[in-house]
């Protein structure tokens, strides 16, 4: 195409509702506008004035997919603003409800909304029925990889959705170790099913190379989604508490939700399982780097598709992870949440959610309720990214591939980040820059 | 040797012949092919928690499902949708906008029946925490998206929009409930 207009009103098989517009003026693009159209719920702004035990729980509803990483950043940010540490067995309970969520959700991403596009098909359920099918092998597994990451779910939380179990201080009921066993062995069951996914997408030629800033979360003790610093690929390294320095936000005036830039470079940055396996590989799980290894040696990658690929190593880093826990966790039954007077202070709480850092801080009054809150969502900090991979996508296809061709490689580059739209649009800024 | 006009004839004479066939086969597909129950799955204001209870559904019921519903419409999980002929449309999630008040009533006149889904859609809540928000709780960035985009006044839970036939309430959706409401759609439909 050398002139005219490209637009998808609504980009499929993703979470949430997002658009694409390009102007095209001379086979080359004039203008893209990636689009979040989901409404706001000002969520943030709902909690205020609320006691901070009921905060986390109503802001696990900010997002259906990934409401325990919303969840676990709202909880710590609540716990640090009143001085709560967690216990040794909290932390551990936690990490393995947080591995039972990263198996579930990095399935659903990778094996319902990606793998159509790898068969060259529309949906699962355009998926052959015959048993010796590969992609209806891989849908299969995808059902029994589900499953496990919800049971774990179920068994240390309650729910993989909106969970009932962890409060401030801990969890308001402890596991049955009696379950452990069970989970254990359907664990080792999927590890062959998880390693046929990671070849799946390692096999997949897809790609698009073209931003190489990132941040992430790195524990230098473990591979980690709940503790450690904040880093980015310039060198830079921070606590949580610094989060904001590192960024500066850009207000997109079209969209629902907004952007961020480097605060050093004011380039656009990723944040997800791409930068999380380039960047913290070597502190996988002994068998996961061991299995995976032949698949390792492609990280660090820029292509925006291997975020695929990292999120199927991650699933089975989450598995031997989980296996670690059940096999060693020895559980007191008597164990209570750990619970302070209220004080007045301001907490902060990050964690890598399945597509990215996410950001929670609380400040809290003396009488405990809560005064003042914030979230950062990693989709809002991949919008730019997004938009500037999308139109280089344009720029080097338009010549050579009908609209057709052009929409669906579009779709394939946004699922490759795993937005999350329901998660970009619930939190207020402040500071904005009108790009 | 044949005359090329001959050639020709003969030549389109087959092609017919396999048209023919080929029609005729599609026929016997057709009458085969069980009737299906149409559906369509919509999500509007709201965190799709229900949205996502129901692919871990899929896990236990997608092979069976496939047999005896069509998901016409489910953007989540398809390309091609279409909301023509449903026989029944879920819609998860709060209208926040007259644009999503205007969809829903074209998904109503596509639709013979409605059932709403989870907690936004039929209690407006969470999703409708704004309505009560006060005047000093409406800031400057509140006023900013409120003026930039097209919300609504208010949000509103689905009837307040369209005839609803049936609730799954929860947040998420009540599993039983979900499987009794389209179990119950598969016998009216004639399809179990």
């Amino acid at each position: 195409m050398h002139t005219g207009e490209i637009t998808i009103d609504n980009i499929t098989k993703i979470e949430g509702s997002a658009g694409l517009k390009v102007t095209i003026e001379n086979a080359q693009v004039k203008d893209l506008k990636f689009i979040i159209q989901d409404y706001r719920r000002f969520y943030t702004d709902a909690v205020k004035g609320k006691p901070v035990v009921a905060v986390p729980a109503f802001l696990s509803r900010i997002c259906g997919t990934c409401s325990v990483a919303h969840l676990f950043a709202s909880l710590k940010a609540i716990e640090q603003s009143q001085g709560i540490e967690l216990t040794v067995q909290a932390k551990k309970l936690r990490r393995l409800a947080y591995d039972g969520l990263m198996i579930r959700d990095h399935a659903l991403h990778l094996y319902f909304f990606v793998l159509p596009d790898v068969l060259g098909l529309d949906s699962i359920w355009d998926i052959p029925d015959e048993a010796d099918n590969l992609g209806h092998v891989l849908l299969h597994d995808s059902y029994d990889i589900k499953r496990v990451g919800t049971e774990i779910t179920n068994v240390v939380i309650g729910a993989a959705i909106h969970a009932p179990v962890p409060t401030v201080g801990g969890f308001l009921r402890n596991p049955d170790p009696g379950k452990f066993a069970d989970l254990i062995t359907k664990l080792e069951a999927i590890r062959p099913q998880v390693l046929r996914g990671i070849k799946t997408f390692f096999e997949w030629p897809e790609s698009l190379i073209r931003n190489t800033d990132y941040m992430y979360l790195r524990n230098d003790q473990q591979f980690d989604f709940l503790e450690g610093d904040i880093l980015n690929s310039n060198g830079r390294r921070t606590s949580q508490n610094e989060f904001l320095s590192f960024m500066e936000k850009i207000i997109v005036p079209y969209s629902q939700s907004e952007g961020y830039k480097l605060s050093d470079t004011h380039k656009d940055y990723l944040v997800g399982a791409l930068p999380r396996i380039n960047f913290n590989k070597d502190l996988l799980n002994p068998r996961t780097a061991s299995d995976a290894a032949q698949y390792l040696g492609v990280f660090p990658s820029h292509n925006i598709h291997h975020n695929n690929l990292a999120q199927a190593i991650e699933l089975l880093q989450c598995v031997d992870d989980a296996l670690d826990i059940l096999r060693t966790i020895q559980i007191d039954p008597q164990e209570k949440p750990v619970r302070k007077p209220p004080q007045a202070g301001t907490g902060v709480g990050v964690v890598e959610a399945p597509r990215g850092i996410l950001y929670h801080r609380a400040t809290v009054d003396e009488k405990g309720m809560l005064v003042d809150y914030d979230v950062i969502v990693p989709t809002s900090q991949n919008q730019i990214a997004i938009e500037n991979d999308l139109k280089q996508y344009f720029n080097e296809n338009l010549a050579n591939k009908n609209e057709d061709e052009l929409r669906l490689g579009a779709e394939k580059i946004v699922r490759a980040y795993d937005p999350c739209m329901s998660c970009s649009t619930n939190f207020l800024k402040i500071d904005w820059i009108f790009k | 040797m044949i005359f090329p006009g001959i050639a020709k004839h003969i030549y389109q004479m087959i092609i017919n012949f396999v048209q023919k066939i080929y029609a005729l086969c599609s026929i016997i597909n057709i009458m085969e092919e069980k009737k299906k129950l149409v559906v369509g799955w919509f999500s509007f204001t709201c965190c799709e928690d229900s949205t996502i209870l129901l692919t871990e559904l899929l896990n236990d019921h997608l092979d069976e499902w496939k047999k005896l519903v069509e998901f016409r419409y489910i953007r989540p999980l398809k390309t091609k949708n279409s909301i023509e002929g449903l026989d029944v449309a879920f819609i998860e999630g709060a209208v926040s906008s007259e644009k999503q008040a205007e969809e829903v009533k074209k998904i109503r006149e596509n639709a013979k029946y409605v059932v709403a889904i989870g907690s936004c859609a039929c209690t407006g809540m969470p999703s409708a925490s704004r309505n009560s928000f006060t005047e000093d709780m409406i800031s400057e960035r509140i006023s900013w998206y409120m003026n930039n985009f097209d919300y609504g006044k208010k949000v509103q839970k689905l009837d307040e929009v369209i005839k609803v036939d049936d609730y799954v309430a929860g947040c998420p959706m009540g599993v039983q409930a979900f499987m009794d409401a389209l179990n119950k759609y598969l016998k009216l439909f004639g399809i179990v």
